[in-house]
């Protein structure tokens, strides 16, 4: 991360993140949420971009916000009057949820801290795409399958939920 | 002229040129880089708007005439400054808002609509170096951001504060979220057989065989999906006129609607011309073919090809239901993506490529 375009570009998109992430959890029309929260996983496929990610942050829009925000939005839609008024987001959990939160920050900050980063001045970023598709077929291929395989149970799932029950 | 040929050289040149203007007066690089943006986004914006209008009158003139009428020929000869009449009439109309309508949202998402069609004229290819930037993901880019615009399709239609708006936009988002699975299907094999997504080189494996020639199945699902991404007819459920006023569109006029519009006809020349690169060999001749005109020439012709094909899909089918939609999308087309990946994957063995 060099230069000041650079720089200047990192804080804007950053700040973008953390502000539409902070209006996520307090706005009180859950339509606007779910926008804000669109915002947010933009401001997030930009930071991918700055890391010279292009490949995780165009699958990112593709998928989170092109299909994600959009079953959200449909599903807001389909509740029956969800969307029409507005209703408090926050429920009587306030301290166990603070104390989980915290723990994950923690958690986070560990992480970050210790990981010893293999940092490169000069980032590879010819035929990226093919690496990750040969990388996730050879190497990685168990938890890609397993993935798949957990992704399944929660479509069927859904399927079984959502399938009328027959009457005898 | 020679130079309208070998566009390639003509960037060269006019990058060169630039650079040494800013040697001479001292301007700094950053400047030069700014003002090429700016002048690149000036150029797109105002070919968006030209080519709304065109394909506008376009439409009109193919439709009265698949239906035995004349369409518009008042204004100009044979009614050719009708859009551009249309045009001033839509920008000076007063901006209405609806009482119950969401404010912020009312007034934002014609433009979530509009910038994301306007984005993904990035890595169209033009001519050979006539781009504006050849990402190394350009297909993923493309379909990344032309997800977008579906955001502001069901914003716009809750924002309205409207039954037929909100129908409207939940018809949208079910429908495109069917049909972007078909359509990334139908383009898988493509990307297989020019082995990238970077539109330059898709551009250039094609030198010998256009890969509608390989993948005859591949470039009708792509146009079917490619009509529903559009919401066109006979896919237009989101704004069908008859059951829904307008749709999602039904409470917004004037330059609010004419944004909705151009975002319409920009995404409509966008897919016309991803099915030019991907499957009509782009800026390049017919192989074989002892004709040589300009490639921005080839492109274009092959590009307003497909939107005719498009517009008369439009006159000659009628509606589909919203179910017979749904079933059409899930259990033909994403089966027959699945078959064609799947027959191209085998050829490709077979042949070991």
């Amino acid at each position: 991360m060099e230069g000041i375009g650079e720089i200047i570009t990192f804080y804007i998109i950053s700040s973008i993140a953390v502000i539409s992430a902070i209006l996520v959890v307090t706005l009180r029309n859950i339509i606007h949420s779910v926008i804000s929260l669109a915002l947010l996983l933009v401001a997030v496929a930009g930071l991918y971009i700055t890391l010279w990610a292009e490949f995780i942050a165009l699958v990112q829009v593709l998928i989170y916000v092109g299909a994600v925000i959009v079953l959200f939005l449909f599903l807001i839609m389909l509740t029956y009057r969800i969307s029409d008024k507005t209703i408090k987001q926050t429920n009587e959990q306030k301290s166990i949820s603070f104390i989980l939160s915290g723990l994950l920050l923690f958690l986070l900050i560990t992480v970050l801290t210790r990981t010893s980063w293999n940092v490169t001045s000069t980032p590879e970023i010819a035929n990226i795409t093919s690496k990750i598709g040969n990388l996730l077929l050879t190497t990685y291929v168990f938890p890609f399958e397993l993935i798949s395989v957990v992704l399944l149970a929660c479509l069927i799932g859904a399927i079984v939920i959502a399938k009328k029950e027959d009457k005898e | 002229m020679e130079l309208l040929f070998n566009t390639q050289e003509l960037i060269t040149r006019i990058g060169i040129f630039l650079e040494g203007f800013c040697w001479n007066y001292n301007i700094p690089f950053f400047v030069l880089t700014i003002v090429i943006m700016l002048v690149v986004a000036g150029i797109i914006a105002g070919f968006v708007a030209i080519n709304t209008m065109m394909l506008v009158l376009a439409e009109r003139k193919v439709a009265a005439h698949m239906q035995d009428r004349l369409g518009p020929m008042r204004v100009g000869f044979h009614g050719i400054l009708q859009t551009v009449a249309d045009a001033i009439k839509l920008v000076l109309k007063e901006n209405l808002m609806p009482q119950v309508a969401d404010k912020v949202m009312f007034f934002l998402a014609p433009i979530i609509v509009f910038v994301p069609a306007m984005m993904a004229y990035v890595v169209i290819p033009w001519s050979p170096g006539v781009i504006v930037r050849d990402l190394n993901i350009g297909l993923l880019y493309l379909l990344g951001v032309s997800s977008i615009g579906t955001i502001g399709i069901i914003m716009a239609g809750w924002a309205s504060g409207n039954k037929y708006s909100l129908l409207g936009g939940m018809r949208s988002a079910a429908q495109v979220v069917s049909y972007e699975v078909a359509m990334i299907l139908s383009l898988l094999g493509v990307i297989m057989l020019a082995g990238s997504l970077k539109m330059g080189d898709i551009v250039a494996a094609q030198g010998n065989m256009w890969y509608i020639g390989y993948q005859p199945l591949g470039f009708l699902l792509y146009l079917i999906a490619a009509t529903a991404e559009c919401n066109r007819a006979p896919f237009d459920i989101p704004e069908a006129e008859s059951e829904l006023v307008a749709g999602f569109h039904t409470e917004y006029g004037g330059i609010k609607f004419a944004m909705f519009f151009l975002a319409e006809y920009a995404n409509v020349f966008v897919v016309s011309s991803v099915c030019t690169t991907l499957f009509l060999g782009g800026w390049q001749g017919i192989p074989n073919l002892p004709i040589t005109l300009p490639p921005i020439l080839w492109f274009l012709i092959k590009t307003y090809a497909i939107v005719f094909v498009i517009m008369w899909l439009r006159w000659t089918y009628p509606r589909l239901r919203v179910d017979q939609l749904m079933t059409f999308g899930w259990k033909f087309l994403v089966p027959l993506g699945f078959i064609n990946i799947f027959i191209t994957g085998l050829m490709m063995v077979m042949k070991g490529v």
